[in-house]
């Protein structure tokens, strides 16, 4: 039985006078991943900024539509930025880990934003999050070291269990192992498959493969227009668009 | 061909001799102070830097009291100009629009290329008395009871000397903080805010944390400025060769002494006792600015994607 977690719908975005997302609707199922895929500058990345509200911050951006997360729009005037991107967590497609925090500070950093001031209880949350991300073998014995003394992938890892932590509901994936080798990119994969037991995790991806590996739906975008959505099966071996086709067939982007 | 493979050489060693020049002045400089202040170094070795009696009459020089001074007034000013140049590099770097950045960066350039004999000028007549008439009575009949308030108001006195210091560094310590905050990633800022962070909890957990080593730089290189500013703390300071923990009381500091007493040294060794806190100030500031440098480096190159 498919729930809907998050309905796009009818979602427009813009830089200043650019339009980059043009009316786009697409429905999420909970505990399901949903690729969206396009060629670069499709509005991929804007989308999943829209729905963690990111895409506001930069200068003059605009949204128009709404972003239905439980059925409550999170554009409403009600609702307020901060609480929707605890709910929905993201990770970029850089490793981002803060340079000046070590590993254990660097996943407790949204439990201390969140007010949360129990030692044990950060303690617990910490390790469960690194184990989550199934990093915790690997950095138990050196917690209290700087996060960006990792690797590229474990670095990204990180970044997961800093998002783990504050129990997101939904998580936003941007082109995530677009700056890692194969073997990293392989471990995020498999991980993305064990999240999503208990998360709906939406990932944009420039790697066709990858969508075709990890996700059930997937989502094409082309010049900010949503051009077909399906189940990923059906977009890549019977896709209904002769845009879609072509794109899956690598006639350009 | 061959005059053009020539003319490319000759530029090239006209260029590197420029570059050596540089260097080499420094040595030079160096070299000679070292030199200059080895009359005093052999009659008061190291004692000079700990004794305070600078008489002279006896002939007897001790750097002790300007070294106090020195060090006070630059710590006043750190003191009232870090909070305010952190202030406004935060405001320039997260919060004015591209147009007003624009501007009030090119004032604070203009800031810190005046003269600073205006600085002193402003200070003797118009801070002086402001300080002597208003703020050092009403900070003495409220704090009067702490040591660093007591004593006559006197308006040119070691209060002075740190304030005018804290308005001339604040354009550096802002300036160079507002790049150290700016070379700070979009994408950690993004990392901030996407954890729920409220526009100040990313500037603390993602700005602030990040660029602490570079502030800390920006910071030292304040000092260094401080450190070595001469005339306007030569015109407010009020030239007295004592040490007192009273902020109302006259000082000198190692900049102003050499200002203030180069005419007047009319023996070998009281030249040599000038020329070795000359020393002591080139040393200082050559260290304090290289320590900034690098630390400044290391954080806004750490950061360039």
């Amino acid at each position: 039985m498919l729930e809907t977690k998050l309905e796009i719908k009818n979602l427009s975005a813009w830089y200043s006078e650019h339009q980059v997302l043009k009316n786009v609707s697409i429905p999420i199922y909970k505990n399901k991943v949903a690729a969206i895929i396009g060629p670069s500058g499709c509005g991929k990345s804007t989308l999943i900024r829209c729905i963690n509200r990111l895409h506001e911050i930069v200068p003059n951006a605009k949204v128009e539509g709404q972003v239905l997360l439980d059925g409550k729009n999170i554009y409403d005037i009600d609702v307020d930025p901060m609480e929707v991107r605890k709910k929905v967590g993201m990770v970029f497609q850089q490793p981002n880990p803060f340079p000046t925090m070590t590993i254990f500070d660097n996943v407790a950093v949204g439990l201390k934003l969140n007010g949360v001031k129990d030692k044990k209880l950060i303690q617990s949350t910490v390790i469960n999050a690194l184990k989550e991300a199934g990093l915790y073998e690997e950095v138990k014995d050196k917690l209290h070291h700087y996060g960006t003394h990792l690797s590229g992938g474990q670095q990204q890892r990180l970044c997961i269990a800093r998002t783990l932590a504050l129990r997101p509901e939904v998580i936003l994936f941007d082109e995530p192992c677009s700056a890692l080798d194969p073997i990293s990119t392989a471990k995020i994969e498999d991980l993305i498959l064990e999240l999503k037991k208990n998360h709906t995790i939406i990932i944009v991806t420039h790697n066709l493969q990858q969508a075709a590996r990890v996700s059930e739906y997937t989502a094409f975008l082309y010049l900010g227009e949503l051009i077909e959505f399906g189940l990923t099966e059906s977009i890549f071996t019977a896709p209904k668009m002769k845009k879609t086709e072509e794109y899956i067939m690598g006639r350009f982007g | 061909m061959g005059n053009k493979n020539f003319a490319d050489k000759l530029f090239f060693s006209v260029t590197k001799v420029a570059a050596f020049i540089s260097f080499a002045l420094i040595v030079l400089l160096f070299i000679m102070l070292i030199k200059e202040s080895g009359l005093s170094f052999s009659k008061f070795g190291l004692r000079f830097f700990i004794t305070k009696v600078w008489d002279p009459v006896v002939e007897q020089y001790g750097a002790l009291s300007f070294i106090y001074g020195s060090v006070i007034s630059s710590l006043l000013a750190l003191l009232i100009s870090v909070p305010i140049s952190l202030g406004i590099a935060l405001f320039l770097s997260e919060f004015a629009s591209k147009k007003l950045k624009e501007f009030l960066s090119i004032i604070m350039s203009l800031l810190a290329g005046i003269p600073s004999v205006i600085y002193g000028l402003w200070g003797i007549f118009v801070l002086a008395p402001i300080l002597r008439n208003y703020i050092e009575p009403f900070l003495q009949k409220i704090f009067g009871f702490l040591i660093f308030f007591q004593g006559e108001p006197y308006g040119l006195d070691m209060l002075a000397a740190g304030i005018i210091l804290s308005i001339m560094i604040t354009p550096t310590i802002s300036s160079i903080s507002k790049d150290v905050f700016e070379s700070v990633p979009r994408n950690l800022r993004e990392a901030g805010l996407a954890l729920g962070a409220t526009k100040w909890e990313m500037i603390k957990i993602a700005v602030l944390k990040t660029a602490k080593q570079g502030v800390i730089g920006a910071i030292i290189l304040g000092l260094g400025r401080a450190i070595g500013e001469t005339m306007a703390v030569t015109m407010v300071i009020g030239n007295v060769h004592e040490i007192s923990l009273s902020l109302f009381h006259p000082s000198a500091t190692l900049a102003s002494v050499i200002a203030n007493e180069f005419a007047e040294a009319t023996t070998d060794l009281y030249v040599s006792a000038l020329f070795k806190i000359g020393l002591t100030l080139f040393f200082v500031t050559v260290i304090l600015n290289i320590f900034a440098k690098f630390l400044i480096y290391s954080t806004t190159k750490k950061y360039k994607v």
